[in-house]
C-alpha cells in the first residue's frame, strides 16, 4: 500500500539548515492501524505532511498504492490528495459556515461529483458515523466528538485509500477519545488503512502497529496486541 | 462552463460576511453614485447649451448684408450691399461640395386675414431647403417645394399658431389666406421647437415674393448648412473662406467689419464642445479617482478576508481544492460585490437624478441623465475593477500551503 525509503527532508533555518528526517524507511500494507509516536521536534508531523503531500521530501522515494509521488505541482497534489487521502485533524478544521452534509460533501465537490449526488453520498457517511440527524447544524452547534465524527466522515467521504489523522483525539476528552477511537478501530475493522501521530500512549496502543520516532529516524517498529477501545465505551 | 457549486461557496461566504461585503461595497456603491450624479450634471448642462441650437441646425451658417464702412478700390463707404439671385446661385456653385444645403430668404412683416380673422405675422420666402435649415417640422401638407420656386406659385406654409390663429377648424390645407391683400393657398402646417416666434410664420417660394414686391431678384439674406463630412476647424474656416469670396465679389475691404456678415455656428459649437469636453473630463477625473478609492477599498477587505481564512482555504486544499478553485473563488468574491454595490450606486444615482431632474432647470441643468451606453460601459469597468480588486488578495491566496490546516492556532 506505501512504501517509503530513505527519506529525507531539512528546513532551513536562516544560514543553518534543520536535518528533520535522517533517512525514514516504512512500509504500510492495506488493512494496517499504524501509530506514528515521538516526542515533539521528532519529525513525526513532518512524516506525516510529506505521505499526506502537504509537503515535498528533499530526496528519497514515496510510493502510494503502486504510484510514484514526485514532482508534485500543486494542482496535482491536490488532485492525488482529493482522490487517494482523506484527512482527520486534531482541531476537526470544520468549515464553520457550512452545515454538516455540505461539510462531508466538499470534497466531493473538488471530486466534480453532482450536488444531488454528493450530498446523497454525504447523508451515507454521515448516518454511518451516527450523525444523520444532525445534517444541518452548523460546527458551532455541534460537541467537540460530533464536529471529529464530521470529520471523518468528510474524510471518508471521498472513498480515500488511506486515512491521516493528526492526534484526532488531541482536543477531547477521554471518554470522548475512547469513542472516537473505537469508531476508527471499526472502519479499520473493515479494511481501512488508517495511519495517525499522536504521542498519547493509551491511544497508540489501541492501533496493531506502533512506530517510534526519534531525530529524524524510526528507533522502533513493533506490531502490537490491540486494545479494543469499545472496552473502555 | 457555469458552475453553480462555486457561485454557491462565494454566496456562502458573502453571506457569512454580510457587514464587511456590505462595509467594502458601500465605498464602491458610493463612488458610483457619486460618478452618475456628476456625470448625469454634466449631461444636464450639455443639454442647455446645445438647446440655444435646437432652434436650427447646428452646422449652419447664416450671410446677411450692410453697408460698408471703409472706401476701397475708388468705392466710397457706406456702399449698402445687396445679395441678389445671382450672387445665391455664385455661392451655390462656387461651393458646391462643401454645402449640404442651401436657401434664399426674404423677410417681411405681413397682415394675413381669413374671413374674419386676421393677424400679424412674420413672412418668409424661401427656397426648399430652408425647411431643412430651420429644422421645419411638417405638421400637415407639404413644405415649399421646387416647382413651387419655378412656377412662382403663391402658396403659403403656415405655422402651427398662425393656423390656430386663423383657422377656427381643422379644415386648413387647400384654403386661400389673404396676406398684404394677396390670396395664398394653404399647402401645409408646420412645428419649429425654436418656440412660439417661429411658430408665427409664414414660409412662401422665394420666386413669388420677388416676383410680387419690385418683380426683382433681391434677397436679404442666404442661409447654408455645411456639410457633415467637415470637421469644427475645417468649418470654420469655411465660413471664412465665404466671407472672404463674397466681400471680393462686392469690393470691400477685406479688414471692413460690415458689409458683408457671416454668422457660423461651427465657432460657438466649438467653444461648447470644449467647455463639455472639460466638464466631462473633471467628471470623468473624480468618478475614476472615487472608484479607485472604493477599488483599494474592496481589495483591502479582501485582504483582510484572505488572511482571516487562511485556515479554511488550507483545509480546503487539503481536501483536494486545485489552486485555480481558490483563485476564482475570491476573484467572483470580489467581482460580485463590486458589480453589486456598484449596481445600486448606479441605481441610487439614476434615482436622484430622475427625482430632483425637473427642478433644476433654473440653475441651467436640464433632463440631467445618463445614458444607456453609459451605463454598460459601468458594467464593464465595474466588472475590471472587481478583477483587479481581487488580483492581489486571490493571489495571496492562491499561495497559501495547505499545510496550515494541520497547524494549531
Amino acid at each position: 500500500m506505501l512504501q517509503i525509503k530513505d527519506l529525507h527532508k531539512s528546513y532551513a533555518i536562516g544560514d543553518s539548515s534543520l536535518h528533520v528526517l535522517k533517512g525514514v524507511n516504512l512500509a504500510v500494507n492495506t488493512g494496517e492501524m499504524v501509530a506514528i509516536m515521538g516526542s515533539s521536534g521528532s519529525g513525526k508531523s513532518t512524516l506525516l505532511n510529506i505521505i499526506g503531500m502537504l509537503d515535498e521530501a528533499d530526496s528519497g522515494s514515496y510510493v502510494l498504492d503502486g504510484l510514484a509521488i514526485e514532482n508534485l505541482t500543486e494542482k496535482k497534489a491536490a488532485v492525488y490528495r482529493n482522490k487517494f487521502l482523506g484527512f482527520i485533524f486534531q482541531s476537526f478544521n470544520l468549515i464553520n459556515y457550512k452545515n454538516a452534509i455540505e461539510n462531508v460533501a466538499l470534497p466531493l465537490y473538488y471530486q466534480g461529483v453532482k450536488r444531488k449526488e454528493r450530498l446523497e453520498l454525504a447523508k451515507f457517511h454521515l448516518k454511518k458515523v451516527g450523525l444523520e440527524k444532525w445534517s444541518e447544524h452548523l460546527p458551532k452547534e455541534l460537541s467537540g466528538g460530533q464536529k471529529q465524527r464530521v470529520a471523518i466522515a468528510r474524510a471518508l467521504a471521498a472513498n480515500p485509500k488511506l486515512l491521516l489523522a493528526d492526534e484526532p483525539t488531541g482536543a477531547l476528552d477521554t471518554k470522548t477519545s475512547h469513542e472516537i477511537m473505537d469508531f476508527i478501530q471499526h472502519l479499520n475493522d473493515e479494511g481501512k488503512t488508517i495511519l495517525m501521530v499522536t504521542h498519547e500512549e493509551d491511544i497508540a496502543s489501541m492501533c496493531k502497529r506502533i512506530i517510534r520516532l526519534r531525530d529524524g529516524v524510526i528507533i522502533e517498529d513493533k506490531e502490537v496486541k490491540q486494545v479494543r477501545a469499545s472496552q473502555y465505551v | 462552463m457555469f458552475d453553480f457549486g462555486l457561485w454557491r461557496e462565494i454566496f456562502q461566504s458573502i453571506n457569512k460576511n454580510r457587514t464587511r461585503s456590505l462595509l467594502s461595497g458601500f465605498t464602491v456603491a458610493f463612488a458610483i453614485l457619486l460618478f452618475v450624479f456628476l456625470f448625469g450634471m454634466g449631461n444636464g448642462l450639455n443639454n442647455t447649451f446645445t438647446e440655444g441650437f435646437v432652434d436650427d441646425a447646428n452646422n449652419s451658417i447664416f450671410i446677411r448684408s450692410s453697408k460698408t464702412t471703409k472706401a476701397y478700390k475708388g468705392l466710397q463707404a457706406g456702399r449698402r450691399i445687396q445679395f441678389k439671385n445671382k450672387d445665391f446661385v455664385f455661392l451655390k456653385n462656387k461651393f458646391k461640395d462643401k454645402i449640404e444645403y442651401i436657401t434664399a430668404r426674404i423677410t417681411k412683416n405681413v397682415a394675413v386675414s381669413y374671413y374674419n380673422q386676421q393677424g400679424n405675422y412674420t413672412y418668409r420666402a424661401v427656397h426648399p431647403d430652408h425647411q431643412f435649415i430651420e429644422k421645419t417640422l411638417i405638421n400637415k401638407g407639404r413644405y415649399i417645394n421646387k416647382s413651387d420656386v419655378k412656377n412662382k406659385t403663391k402658396v403659403a406654409v403656415i405655422g402651427r399658431l398662425v393656423a390656430d390663429d386663423l383657422f377656427l377648424d381643422n379644415n386648413i390645407i387647400g384654403n386661400y389666406i389673404n396676406i398684404n391683400g394677396i390670396p395664398y393657398k394653404v399647402v401645409g402646417v408646420f412645428f419649429d421647437a425654436g418656440g412660439d416666434n417661429e411658430e408665427r410664420v409664414i414660409y412662401t417660394p422665394i420666386s413669388t415674393a420677388q416676383m410680387i414686391y419690385g418683380n426683382n431678384t433681391k434677397i436679404d439674406q442666404i442661409n447654408l448648412t455645411y456639410s457633415k463630412k467637415l470637421k469644427a476647424n475645417q468649418a470654420i474656416a469655411f465660413g471664412t473662406k465665404i466671407e472672404k469670396a463674397l466681400k471680393k465679389r462686392f469690393k470691400i475691404a477685406p479688414t471692413d467689419r460690415r458689409g458683408i456678415y457671416v454668422r457660423n455656428f461651427a465657432k460657438g459649437l466649438r467653444r461648447i464642445n470644449l467647455m463639455n469636453t472639460v466638464i466631462n473630463f473633471v467628471i470623468l477625473f473624480i468618478g475614476f479617482g472615487t472608484l479607485m478609492a472604493g477599488i483599494v477599498g474592496v481589495s483591502n477587505i479582501m485582504i483582510f478576508t484572505v488572511k482571516e481564512r487562511t485556515k479554511e482555504i488550507g483545509v480546503r486544499k487539503a481536501l483536494g481544492a486545485p489552486p485555480s478553485f481558490i483563485v476564482k473563488m475570491i476573484l467572483l468574491e470580489s467581482v460580485l460585490v463590486t458589480t453589486i454595490a456598484g449596481y445600486v450606486g448606479l441605481v441610487l444615482g439614476s434615482g436622484i437624478l430622475k427625482l430632483i431632474g425637473k427642478s433644476l432647470e433654473k440653475y441651467f441643468i436640464k433632463n440631467p441623465s445618463v445614458s444607456f451606453n453609459v451605463i454598460i460601459f459601468a458594467t464593464f469597468v465595474l466588472i475590471v475593477a472587481g478583477a483587479i480588486a481581487g488580483y492581489f488578495p486571490a493571489k495571496k491566496a492562491s499561495k497559501i500551503k495547505p499545510i496550515v490546516a494541520l497547524r494549531d492556532e
